[in-house]
């Protein structure tokens, strides 16, 4: 079988990183190829390489036994490369129809909207997929606008198909169903090439698996030639994944008690209906859901980014409702933000720089009106060596980290003041899994010495083995309470999908 | 065949260092034929306009004269381009500073001269400071574009001090020429070597200093930095962006406003017609190139006082029009922002069935 792209001794450098040391790896034509590595790994910088976003300092990527360079990602597309970024690149107040047409090329000036439609459509009755082409993309969740870009894609009929985590923004049902989709496309001679760090989903989706580390192609295997043990130790090597204890919550100090809260949105619709929950000192009070059902207008109002339209929030016996009472306790609230690149980070900023965002103006950093430049400078030798950051040469932007890794910057600095309570969206999406455990490691470290954490996640798993308690959201309203010791995934699954409530 | 350009990931520091100068060169170059054909000799042309303005005290003397408040004008900039604020007002923060420490030079009565400086120093900064403040204001309240409101209030600004000095402040044995009564001694800076440079010009060296010490070392440059890499994250970590917003501004009129203190304590020793020939507007050109460093300004700022200068020469010796010195400056900034684009990508000639 000859192979559809054919990498060869790929390496790429930035100044003071070798992001691709030696890369080489093979996609045949009708298969899912799957990428695993550790963060910073050089997953991503492959997948820009072969898109033509970058260009190799060495190496050859052969197409068809052809040998190719790429200046742009408009090259790549054009021999049929295609990519589904993370972050999307949609125009949200055109329609569905409008935002794939835009990717088309040679769509004549005067053309016929009826055909073009027809097209699209075509493909979207194919997969199955429930999608109106005339909505707005603002209107849409997150998932249905990957579906779009992946429609794009192949609406240019493009043969290998590349996917940087898509599943990291997917809720669980999602996920399963643009599994199908991929299979199905799959078996139609497409191939893809896939990353993610979710185990599961790998056993569950590749033909092939290569695993990266630190910018070399390590081994590829087959599908039937690796489990998850043997992947992960080939991914972390020697490092060891850190080991935790749970105890149980003593649920006597109540620290965060919210009644009746609402908050409209700008569009005047209800993002949180009435919701009430209790929050003990120690606890970790995992909040599942399907994305977009409240979560992050929760995690919004109790740290002081959203105003509350009724209802209270009680710290203690002290109403912090409304936010000039609330400005001195959020001081004491963490928050890891759903939208790390967009409000977590200053990305032109160093690492060290972004650490203290949160604390710049304490006595730790700060003399008089001058910063301690060497305490800073401490703290991200010490934060970075603490959390494994891949922060590369000193002085480098954070916004050249990569995605993981700007991750963890966020969850170090978070952390680092001993808070007392953590509103923690999605803490371990895009993290490997050695990561993931770190972050769980710390989470239940503080939950021990007393942070209360409200842990807003989609990963079943990590709900179930963090949690104290799982509260269940749908639009907006807390529909059911469940003990994780208990539970099921499928009683939950139910509760998220709104159809019983407890 | 076809040409294309193609982005550069990377640019070595030597090409970055060399680039600025190549684009001189070629300007020097392509002005070299505007002035071939006016029938003057390029060689000698540019070998005039270094001797005018470096090469005698006299010439070196104006040439700072000039640079001076052209660094405090582009300081004052680029400490709001820092924050991704865009301050086009410098030329009216100018005015405003001029006059206010014209109002105090004028009318205050005071005697001692380190008295009156100091007074006549803090009113520019607060003229100033307030006229960009107002943009800050409706900025932070009410997102205003500060791009206009700074923009339009120049030619407030231009036209008070007009109004002034040909109404109430006019010199009433000034044979009713626009401009106010001379300052007494006591506000004038003091001047060196016979010329007319003065001190205005280490306050500025000084200026740049404490604004370099600002931005890199303490709390409130670093604020400033993490609201202009992204704002949405300052306000999630708690800064106090509208606060910020109007600071900043504030403080980018204010020290271009001590540019409008130095023309009229150190030179003009009264308020006129036209203080500023477009300083405010050659500092918006000056911070960009500059990017986002005092010494930077400090260096480009210089350059333009030898162009302003040399300029001034080719006028008078060649009788070239004065529309002349001006394509030839502009040339030279032309090249100048071509330089930039070519730090930042490269020219490639491909086949012609390549994609692209
Ligand atoms: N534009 C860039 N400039 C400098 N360094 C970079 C750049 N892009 C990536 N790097 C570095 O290259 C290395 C590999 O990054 P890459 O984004 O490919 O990792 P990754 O495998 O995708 O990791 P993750 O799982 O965290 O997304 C990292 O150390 C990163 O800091
Ligand atoms: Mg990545």
């Amino acid at each position: 079988m000859s192979n559809l792209l054919q990498i060869q001794n790929i390496r790429k450098t930035f100044p003071g990183v070798v992001a691709l040391d030696d890369i080489s790896l093979s996609i045949a034509p009708g298969e899912i190829h799957t990428l695993l590595g550790e963060n910073g790994a050089g997953k991503s910088t492959l997948m820009n390489v072969l898109t033509g976003l970058y260009r190799p300092d060495r190496g050859e990527i052969l197409f068809d036994g052809a040998p190719i360079h790429f200046n742009s990602p408009r090259d790549s597309l054009a021999v049929g490369i295609g990519m589904v970024h993370q972050h999307f690149m949609l125009v949200p107040a055109h329609t569905v129809f409008e935002n794939i047409l835009l990717a088309l090329d040679g769509v004549p000036l005067l053309f016929s909207k009826k055909k073009y439609k027809q097209q699209v459509q075509t493909i979207l009755d194919d997969l199955e997929l429930d999608l109106d082409l005339d909505d707005p993309v603002w209107k849409l969740s997150i998932g249905a606008q990957q579906w779009i870009e992946l429609i794009k894609l192949l609406a240019r009929d493009c043969r290998l198909l590349i996917l940087d985590e898509p599943t990291a923004v997917l809720t669980p049902q999602e996920s399963a169903r643009l599994f199908e989709v991929l299979t199905r496309l799959r078996d139609r001679g497409k191939s893809i090439l896939f990353i993610s760090h979710k185990m599961r989903e790998v056993m569950e989706l590749s033909d092939r698996v290569t695993v990266l580390k630190k910018g070399c192609s390590l081994v590829t295997l087959k599908r039937g030639e690796y489990d998850e043990n043997r992947l992960a130790s080939l991914m972390i090597g020697e490092d060891q994944i850190p080991m935790w204890i749970k105890p149980a919550c003593k649920r006597d100090q109540l620290a965060l008690e919210i009644k009746n809260l609402s908050v409209r949105n700008t569009r005047g619709r209800a993002d949180l209906d009435n919701f009430n929950m209790k929050l003990y000192r120690g606890q970790i009070l995992g909040v599942a859901g399907v994305a977009g059902n409240g979560q992050k207008p929760l995690a919004e109002v109790l740290t002081g980014l959203k105003e509350a339209t009724s209802g209270r929030i009680l710290a203690g016996d002290k109403d912090i409702t409304n936010s000039t009472a609330r400005s001195s306790y959020i001081a004491g609230i963490a928050h890891i933000p759903e939208d790390r690149k967009s409000i977590g980070i200053a990305p032109d900023m160093t690492v060290g720089d972004n650490l203290i965002m949160k604390n710049f103006n304490s006595k730790l950093f700060r003399r008089w009106i001058f910063q301690d430049r060497a305490a800073i400078r401490k703290n991200a030798t010490a934060k970075i060596d603490q959390f494994a950051i891949k922060a590369g040469p000193d002085g480098n932007p954070v916004r050249y980290l990569s995605g993981g890794n700007i991750q963890k910057v966020i969850i170090a600095r978070e952390l680092s003041e001993k808070p007392a309570v953590l509103v923690a969206l999605y803490p371990t999406r895009g993290l490997d899994i050695g990561s993931a455990e770190y972050v769980h490691k710390v989470i239940i470290d503080g939950a021990n010495q007393g942070m209360s954490t409200i842990l807003i996640s989609e990963d079943l798993d990590e709900l179930l083995k963090l949690s104290d308690e799982i509260v269940v959201m749908f639009r907006g309203r807390l529909v059911g309470c469940v003990d994780p010791q208990e539970t099921t995934r499928e009683e939950i699954g139910l509760l998220m999908s709104g159809e019983v409530q407890t | 065949m076809k040409l294309i350009t193609e982005k550069r990931e990377l640019s070595s520091q030597l090409f970055r260092f060399i680039a600025p100068i190549i684009s001189v060169l070629v300007a020097l170059f392509v002005a070299g034929f505007l002035l071939q054909a006016a029938g003057v000799n390029p060689a000698q042309a540019y070998f005039e306009i270094l001797q005018e303005a470096l090469g005698s005290t006299y010439g070196l003397s104006e040439t700072l004269v000039k640079t001076t408040p052209l660094i405090f004008a582009s300081l004052g900039v680029s400490l709001a381009f820092r924050m991704q604020i865009w301050n086009i007002g410098a030329e009216g923060q100018i005015y405003m500073g001029a006059c206010g420490a014209s109002g105090v030079a004028l009318f205050s009565g005071i005697e001692s001269h380190p008295v009156m400086i100091t007074a006549m120093f803090l009113a520019a900064f607060l003229c100033g400071g307030l006229w960009a403040g107002v943009a800050g204001i409706l900025r932070a309240r009410w997102r205003v574009n500060e791009v206009i409101v700074t923009l339009l209030m120049n030619y407030i600004a231009i036209l008070g001090v007009d109004y002034l000095i040909y109404g109430p402040w006019k010199d009433p044995k000034g044979y009713n020429f626009p401009l106010t009564a001379q300052f007494s001694d006591a506000a004038r800076l003091t001047e060196y070597f016979d010329t007319r440079f003065h001190s205005g010009f280490f306050l500025a060296l000084f200026c740049a200093l404490v604004l370099y010490l600002f931005m890199e070392r303490t709390v409130w440059g670093y604020e400033i930095k993490v609201i202009g890499s992204n704002p949405k994250a300052a306000r999630y970590a708690g800064m106090r962006t509208g606060l910020a917003i109007f600071a900043v501004l504030f403080l980018s009129g204010a020290i271009a406003g001590i540019a409008g203190f130095g023309e009229v304590a150190g030179l003009q020793h009264r308020l006129q017609h036209g203080i500023s020939p477009g300083y405010g507007y050659t500092a918006i050109i000056i911070a960009w190139l500059a990017k986002r460093s005092a010494l930077g300004v400090v260096i480009v700022s210089f350059l333009m006082g030898v162009l302003l200068v040399g300029g001034d020469s080719l006028q008078l010796t060649w009788q070239l029009p004065v529309a002349f010195v001006y394509a030839f400056q502009g040339l030279i900034l032309f090249f100048l922002l071509a330089s930039d684009f070519f730090i930042h990508n490269r020219l490639k000639l491909v086949k012609g069935d390549h994609h692209a």
